[in-house]
């Protein structure tokens, strides 16, 4: 880290010196190569000096674990007990899946169950591990014009929001949290109300849409780790929690190396043990406690 | 209104007390747009030159498709890079993606058109006397060159400050192909999405003002260097 940051400051020197210069220099250059060619040497030792540590483990994940400052702890444990380099691509899980199945990726941390199952039903995964549980909470404005507060039956609550016509913004991206609000509109026997006045989507992550949501007096589906993380807890407060139907579990995914020879399968296989490891799954249970008074995420393997 | 203070306070407390991320993070701004800038304007300058004096067929519409290139999206670029780059892409196996050179690559090519088109448009602005005084004279080729980009060298200036800050205003490109790695391709405008995700707007927009005194500072840096030049 230390070492990367020297070669960054010291290559940035001349990088720089070349922007600054790069007019001065073309007038004399109709085969400006010459006096500007040093960029190319300057700009190469910096991937170099990335790939030379350890091994690469590409990991696409959601961005509930991103956002909640999950993979800041966790990430960092891992790599130094292996060596390995993780590279972290924090996307919805559909999004993180899709990349998985092109075998961009060596391993996932997702939580969309349904759509977990298709991926390895097309044998895009292997050993595909529960990991960890956290839920979803319907928050809301203050005012809760649908009145949903202390409801018991989260589709009751959705039944509620539809019937009062007020606001609620939808993430829209194929997210693991999108997919659990379908489910929830569908447990209602509502038709996803796609295209209604008051339903929007944002198709951006949670923290974003949480966001919007609060700003424009709307509904919407969170994790729990994402809300307790974002600010404002106060002016959008949980409505409904508690209910089965808004459990969400997180599992790890290895990618096909079977399907995908360039997939990375040591370290892959290496991340799913590490992530259901005892300590690991402790460090996992107390994250958060110290800041939020309860943990964001609970150890639940099998 | 108080969040606004806030942020400028907590950027003011980020550059005093060195912070060693952000201290991270904006060299690391500076060295991939900075290496992107140059590889742009290496290319750029002279192929705007080429299309505004060359005389060939289709000239014209290599102008337009550069103009056209002003106007591509980083997203776009981003996205056909990484397509390229990705494990199931041809040049997958070259192992660049998330790297700070997949973003040096999508820089280049955002940048690139811009510089074409405005450093072409800056000579065709030339008064066309000018290019008959200088054939009169006998120049060569690379002395004919040279002389037009000389008396063109404010406006190819703008050329490279447009391409320049291109690069480090754009965050879609960056951070697809650069996936928003934590001191590997994590640059200001990706830092700053990631806390706007997080709800920390004040971090957020104190990255912003940190983006912004950079290009101050290097608009200032070309300028000084421009002026120079020119008083001799």
């Amino acid at each position: 880290m230390r070492l990367r940051s020297l070669i960054f400051s010291i290559a940035a020197i001349p990088a720089l010196l070349l922007a600054a210069c790069g007019t001065a220099e073309t007038p004399k250059a109709p085969a400006p190569s010459a006096t500007t060619a040093p960029a190319t040497p300057t700009a190469s030792p910096t991937p170099t000096a990335v790939k030379s540590s350890g091994k690469e483990l590409i990991l696409a994940t959601t961005t509930s674990t991103q956002d909640s400052g999950l993979l800041d702890v966790i990430v960092p444990l891992y790599e130094k007990q292996t060596g390995d380099k993780v590279k972290v691509i924090a996307v919805g899980s559909g999004a993180a899946l899709e990349l998985g199945r092109k075998g961009n990726a060596d391993v996932l941390l997702v939580h969309s169950p349904a759509a977990e199952e298709a991926y390895m039903k097309e044998g895009a995964g292997i050993n595909r591990t529960r990991v960890m549980y956290n839920d979803f909470v319907i928050v809301g404005p203050a005012a809760d014009p649908a009145k949903i507060k202390g409801m018991k039956d989260s589709a009751a609550a959705m039944k509620a929001i539809q019937d009062a016509k007020a606001p609620f913004y939808s993430r829209g991206d194929n997210s693991g949290t999108h997919a659990a609000e379908q489910t929830l509109w569908k447990a209602a026997n509502l038709a996803v109300p796609k295209g209604q006045p008051w339903y929007a989507e944002t198709g951006q992550g949670m923290g974003a849409t949480l966001t919007v949501a609060l700003e424009k007096n709307g509904y919407t589906i969170s994790d729990r780790a994402t809300w307790l993380a974002s600010a404002k807890k106060d002016q959008q407060p949980i409505l409904v929690e508690g209910d089965a139907k808004l459990f969400n579990v997180y599992h790890v995914i290895p990618v096909n190396p079977e399907k995908f020879p360039a997939v990375n399968k040591t370290s892959a296989e290496q991340f799913r043990q590490f992530m259901v490891a005892k300590d690991t799954l402790s460090v996992i249970g107390n994250f958060g406690k110290d800041k939020y008074g309860a943990p964001l995420f609970i150890a639940y393997t099998e | 209104m108080d969040l606004l203070l806030e942020a400028l306070r907590e950027a003011w407390r980020l550059l005093l007390t060195g912070d060693a991320d952000v201290y991270d993070v904006t060299l690391r701004t500076a060295l991939i747009t900075g290496t992107s800038t140059a590889l742009s304007t290496v290319v750029g300058v002279p192929a705007g030159l080429a299309i505004a004096l060359a005389r060939f067929p289709g000239q014209r519409w290599l102008v337009a498709l550069s103009n056209a290139g002003m106007g591509m999206p980083p997203v776009v670029a981003g996205l056909i890079v990484s397509m390229l780059l990705w494990r199931s892409g041809p040049f997958g196996s070259l192992g660049l993606i998330y790297t700070p050179a997949a973003m040096v690559i999508a820089q280049v090519v955002i940048a690139t058109p811009l510089i074409i088109a405005v450093s072409a448009g800056a000579v065709m602005a030339l008064p066309p006397t000018l290019h008959l005084q200088i054939r009169a004279m006998g120049a060569g080729t690379f002395q004919y060159l040279y002389l037009v980009a000389r008396e063109a060298r404010l406006p190819l200036l703008v050329a490279v400050m447009a391409g320049f800050g291109s690069v480090i205003s754009e965050v879609g490109a960056s951070m697809m192909v650069g996936g928003n790695l934590a001191g590997d391709t994590r640059v200001l405008t990706t830092a700053a999405v990631l806390e706007v995700s997080r709800g920390r707007f004040g971090t957020a927009l104190a990255l912003g003002i940190i983006l912004l005194i950079l290009v101050l500072a290097i608009a200032i840096l070309l300028t000084v260097a421009q002026q120079r030049q020119q008083r001799r």
